[in-house]
């Protein structure tokens, strides 16, 4: 029986078709459009200015505060333009724009480096890179990830956990990525594990990336600090709190932080990015995205400039076909719908998902037939057809006291309901009336 | 491009293929079985019942929600199909056609649209609308035509009493089980269904089959009805134990009356069961409880149905008191 | 027979003493003073709970009115003026005097105006659209079309145009209670004076997008060209974010920036129409489409 989280979960259809499409780089794009609030917190503050040279790596954006993040130029070129532009939230947002130099080589170097397994870096200057290097959460999140590695000594954190999940359908950037940067990320795992001073880590992968698992189990073999664990294909086993309930038994605390009971949870992109910055002082300026969709022709997991737009990608897995519907930012079940393909990616797309007419639309609602399916399958133990009644209601006071704010935002709820019943709509609403009414104390 | 505007909408953008309609079709399904074998047990008549009583339902729901409520008309989605289905199983099969029609009207109109349609009504329809024709006409509702000798005849149908029934007023003039169980069917024909009773609740196997199927397709898990019989079970053959010439056995209560329909198509109802796990337990407890004590202690032979109606009132509170679970409950948060 | 009914009686008489025993002693044991100009107040306050005055109810308005010494920045806006002078006469205390307002859209953005690229499926909610992106159109600035504000009126003053896809308030209607501004994610709803013979001008746009990516988003969208700014004799039009704004009380509604206004997005209401410009109109709109 493979690990799993106990309660609640689907399994929606998988259709990783890109699992076997190994990355491919793609050449720099003529521009990039990069967004100055890639993370979450606060905005990075804009350091260059209009016809400014800029080279790759530099700096372009200073973090704007603690949590907040430094932005790097994915390319070398000239900024034309400080504007707003559509990002993926669907609001137009700051933007820098740098057109690339195409004279300039540096744009077409391959950024493949040899393997650098020695540690080199104190532990200090370990977590100093991550801070200066953009490093964020690549899984979706984007959580700035020196604010996850800043740990207090009363936390006792014992275990590492590198999240190899990948649980939304479509998406395989992050199984690529553990197939072809194994032991990049082996490396990264160990630089993280000395630095923080954890003597444990395990690396957490969905039971249909065999390949993957097969592959890290060779790969730490010898090491008994490193454990691989296979858990069971189950949405939303990629959720921090529920991989940490599957592997170690161990329940994250009603509005607590992995760090709680003692755990740090990465993503194996976010570690394969601290391995670039530490070993090779690369900041994070390109990511894997998989670019699918049933009906996409040539569907690919490529290496993306952060600020790419999205046609350039399509248009490299041969265009979009005809009928198309929805772009999806991200996975099926936790993306965002994005409104025209000039929208650039960021540190957080994992995907751009092409939705054809005959699934893009919303069924109807009908009325609920209290059938309890949305109970059952919550990984988080709520009520998601009372917290929809209730913030309908305006309730908002009792929706908090039905735990509205822990939800996850999963969307099992949602994908479940036989009368198509808008419940994650309702909920997220709901969650964020309650953040601006600042009526809550821990 | 496409010629139609891109979709914005939130997440998730992908959904499963189960719908609602879906579910209620699959109940339709699994109650075929029991009702091939009323046909062939009480012939006609079944049929004559179970079609009136469909028909009625539907136009009722239609006639309501096209000119009373003025909302969309939602005929199609099954519900009111199954109804009319459940009403007429739990009628006897020459009932007289204007009485299963006010049944319905009583069903549709009063149980489930009064309330504000589907979803939203306590108790299951089918369930008020029998009970409400149990206690107005008492006498047509327990002549029970018996089996095999009315496949033809509508009117002047040979009647008798139930297995329950015939306990029941036996015991009651102080005859023994021994004596009673010559009069009282075989099991195995209760098994079948070969015996008298309401259309569709005595043939335990059809019943059981569609109940697998039910189970097997996820449309209704297997809480409610597992636990509902059990406790029947071991209720009444702990009565049974201490005096086995005053109570019947247990094997008698499971076979004969509503207990199994009740257990897997009356209680199951999505709309009107708790809806966790929890409490699925709890109100089949409940109603196991409740139907062996109106059945041993009370005045009608039979009592699954009250039994299930009481539960369904208790619902909400259930849903009230027994939640999930929350992930990582063991801090609390206040308000203020 | 007689026994029965003089039983009967003295059963219901003596209950009913009892009774009265008991609320008397209730209400005198829970007896809590009020001030009865609470309730006078109160009597003459619209009794629309509309909360638009701030307070949830409006008891409650009255019982801080009766409460606080200076009650000169507490207003009805429903009551308006001769409501609060009432009060002030009651109370003994000085009230401000307020222009009555009521509620406009900025927005003139309608169906054929301002193109849909997009579309939106989910609750019709003008707040959980605003929550999944910025509206159906290119405007990123202008009404969403779902039609929060008319469900937050509590006095039928707004209904959706089907055909322009837009709110409508129906001034006489509207009291300016604020409950269409509260509930606008937008933000595009204000109050302005009422003015005389509801006479208003204003600007019908919050677009902030440089004129030519506003423009190309919406026909009827500022530009901030500033025409309207040069050609205002009373300095009542400033100019933010590529945007007009119009002070309503600097505005001595000449009309002059209404027809230099090259996008027609500045919006008179109720003034007599002008002869020429009601033949001119609808074609340069036509065109501008």
């Amino acid at each position: 029986m493979l690990k799993t989280f106990p309660k609640g979960g689907i399994h929606p259809p998988e259709n990783k078709i890109t699992s076997f499409k190994a990355i491919k780089r793609l050449p720099a794009p003529k521009t990039v459009y990069v967004p100055i609030s890639q993370h979450i917190g606060i905005p990075s503050e804009i350091v260059v200015v209009r016809k400014e040279k800029v080279k790759i790596g530099q700096i372009i954006a200073k973090s704007g505060g603690y949590i907040s993040s430094n932005i790097h130029s994915p390319v070398a070129g000239t900024v034309t333009k400080l504007d707003k532009f559509f990002d993926s939230s669907g609001y137009k947002k700051q933007c820098i724009v740098i057109r690339t130099d195409p004279k300039d080589q540096t744009n077409f170097e391959s950024a493949d480096l040899p393997l650098q397994t020695e540690i080199k870096l104190s532990a200090k200057e370990i977590l100093q890179h991550i801070t200066d290097f953009g490093i964020v959460g690549l899984g979706g999140a984007t959580f700035p990830s020196h604010v996850k590695l800043n740990v207090k000594k009363d936390n006792n954190i014992d275990c590492l956990i590198i999240n190899g999940v990948e649980c939304e359908p479509y998406l395989t950037a992050d199984h690529r990525l553990m197939l072809e940067k194994a032991e990049e990320i082996v490396v990264g795992i160990k630089i993280l594990m000395f630095a923080l001073h954890i003597n444990k880590a395990i690396i957490g992968i969905e039971n249909n990336k065999k390949n993957a698992i097969e592959n890290f189990k060779e790969l730490t073999n010898n090491d008994d600090k490193i454990h691989v664990a296979a858990v069971r294909v189950k949405y939303p086993q990629g959720s921090e709190k529920q991989l940490i309930r599957a592997l170690l038994k161990r329940e994250v605390p009603k509005n607590g932080l992995p760090i709680d009971v003692g755990v740090i949870v990465h993503n194996v992109g976010t570690i394969f990015a601290i391995y670039q910055a530490v070993q090779h002082n690369i900041p994070l300026t390109e990511r894997v995205v998989t670019v699918t969709g049933k009906k996409i022709k040539n569907p690919a997991n490529f290496w993306v400039r952060i600020g790419t737009p999205i046609i350039d990608l399509i248009n490299e897995v041969g265009g979009l076909p005809e009928g198309t519907r929805k772009i999806v930012n991200g996975g099926p079940m936790m993306g965002k719908a994005i409104k025209n393909t000039d929208v650039p990616i960021t540190k957080g797309t994992s995907g751009i998902l092409v939705i054809s007419e005959d699934e893009a639309e919303r069924r109807k609602a009908k009325n609920c037939i209290r059938c309890g399916e949305c109970v059952f399958v919550c990984p988080m133990g709520l009520e998601p057809h009372l917290l929809m009644n209730l913030t309908e209601k305006r309730l908002y006071e009792k929706a908090y006291n039905e735990d509205i704010m822990t939800c996850i935002e999963c969307g099992s709820c949602s994908y479940v309901c036989p009368s198509h019943r808008p419940l994650l709509d309702y909920i997220r609403f709901g969650k964020s009336i309650i953040k601006n009414l600042e009526i809550i104390k821990v | 491009m496409s010629k139609e505007p891109i979709i914005i909408s939130a997440s998730p953008h992908v959904h499963s293929d189960r719908t609602s309609k879906k579910l209620m079709y699959d109940v339709v399904i699994a109650l075929v079985p029991a009702f091939l074998v009323s046909i062939y047990v009480f012939g006609i008549g079944a049929l004559i019942v179970t079609s009136v009583a469909v028909i009625s339902c539907l136009l009722f729901e239609y006639l309501i929600q096209k000119f009373l409520l003025r909302t969309d008309v939602t005929i199609s989605d099954g519900s009111a199909l199954i109804t009319g289905i459940l009403l007429a199983f739990n009628l006897p099969s020459n009932l007289p056609i204007w009485m299963i029609i006010v049944g319905s009207l009583v069903a549709i109109g009063i149980a489930k649209m009064s309330f504000g349609g589907l979803g939203f009504n306590i108790f299951n329809p089918a369930l008020v609308g029998r009970v409400f024709l149990l206690i107005s006409f008492p006498v047509q509702m327990t002549m029970w035509p018996t089996a095999f000798e009315n496949q033809i005849k509508i009117a002047d149908a040979v009647t008798g009493a139930t297995p329950l029934g015939v306990i029941k007023e036996g015991l009651q003039f102080g005859e023994t089980m021994t004596d009673l169980s010559t009069k009282i069917p075989s099991n195995i024909d209760m098994l079948f269904g070969f015996t008298g009773g309401s259309l569709g609740e005595m043939s335990v196997i059809a019943l059981l089959i569609g109940g697998l199927f039910l189970i097997l397709r996820k449309v209704i898990t297997w809480h409610i009805p597992v636990i509902m019989l059990l406790t029947i079970a071991l209720m009444t053959g702990i009565f049974w134990m201490i005096n086995p010439e005053q109570y019947a056995n247990p094997l008698i209560h499971l076979l004969s009356g509503g207990a199994v329909i009740g257990a897997f198509f009356m209680a199951t109802d999505l709309v009107t069961s708790p809806m966790t796990k929890k409490g699925m337990v709890i109100f089949a407890l409940g109603i196991g409880l409740i139907t062996v004590v109106i059945r041993l202690f009370g005045a009608y032979p039979e009592g699954v149905s009250f039994a299930i109606l009481i539960m369904n009132a208790f619902v909400p509170l259930i849903n009230k008191f027994f939640k999930p679970r929350r992930f990582g409950s063991r801090i609390k948060s206040t308000i203020i | 027979m007689s026994t029965s009914i003089i039983y009967s009686v003295l059963l219901l008489a003596s209950l009913g003493i009892i009774a009265a025993i008991v609320l008397y002693v209730i209400s005198k044991k829970f007896y809590v003073y009020e001030d009865p100009l609470i309730t006078e107040v109160e009597e003459i306050l619209p009794a629309a709970n509309c909360a638009g005055c701030g307070s949830p109810g409006c008891r409650s308005f009255a019982e801080k009115l009766v409460n606080t010494e200076d009650i000169s920045d507490l207003f009805c806006p429903v009551g308006g003026n001769d409501v609060m002078k009432s009060i002030a006469e009651l109370l003994g205390k000085e009230v401000a005097e307020k222009d009555p307002t009521v509620a406009v859209l900025l927005c003139k953005g309608s169906c054929d105006m301002r193109p849909k690229t997009t579309q939106f499926q989910g609750p019709d909610s003008c707040a959980i659209s605003a929550m999944v992106f910025s509206g159906e159109t290119d405007c990123q600035y202008g009404c969403l079309g779902k039609g929060d504000c008319v469900d937050a009126c509590l006095f039928d003053a707004m209904y959706m145009d089907k055909n322009t896809g837009l709110p409508v308030i129906i001034t006489d209607k509207c009291t300016s209670c604020g409950a269409c501004v509260e509930a606008c994610p937008k933000d595009i709803i204000e109050m302005r004076p009422k003015n005389k013979r509801d006479l208003k001008i204003y600007v019908g746009c919050m677009n902030e997008e440089k004129g030519g990516i506003a423009k190309k988003a919406c026909a009827v969208a500022c530009i901030g060209c500033s025409k309207c700014f040069d050609i205002c004799p009373k300095d009542a039009i400033t100019m933010e974010n590529n945007l007009a704004y119009i002070d309503p009380y600097l505005c001595t509604l000449c009309r002059k920036c209404v027809d230099i206004c090259p996008t027609h997005s500045i919006i008179e209401t109720n003034f007599p129409p002008k002869k020429v410009k009601a033949i001119v109109e609808p074609l340069k709109i036509s065109n501008d489409a």
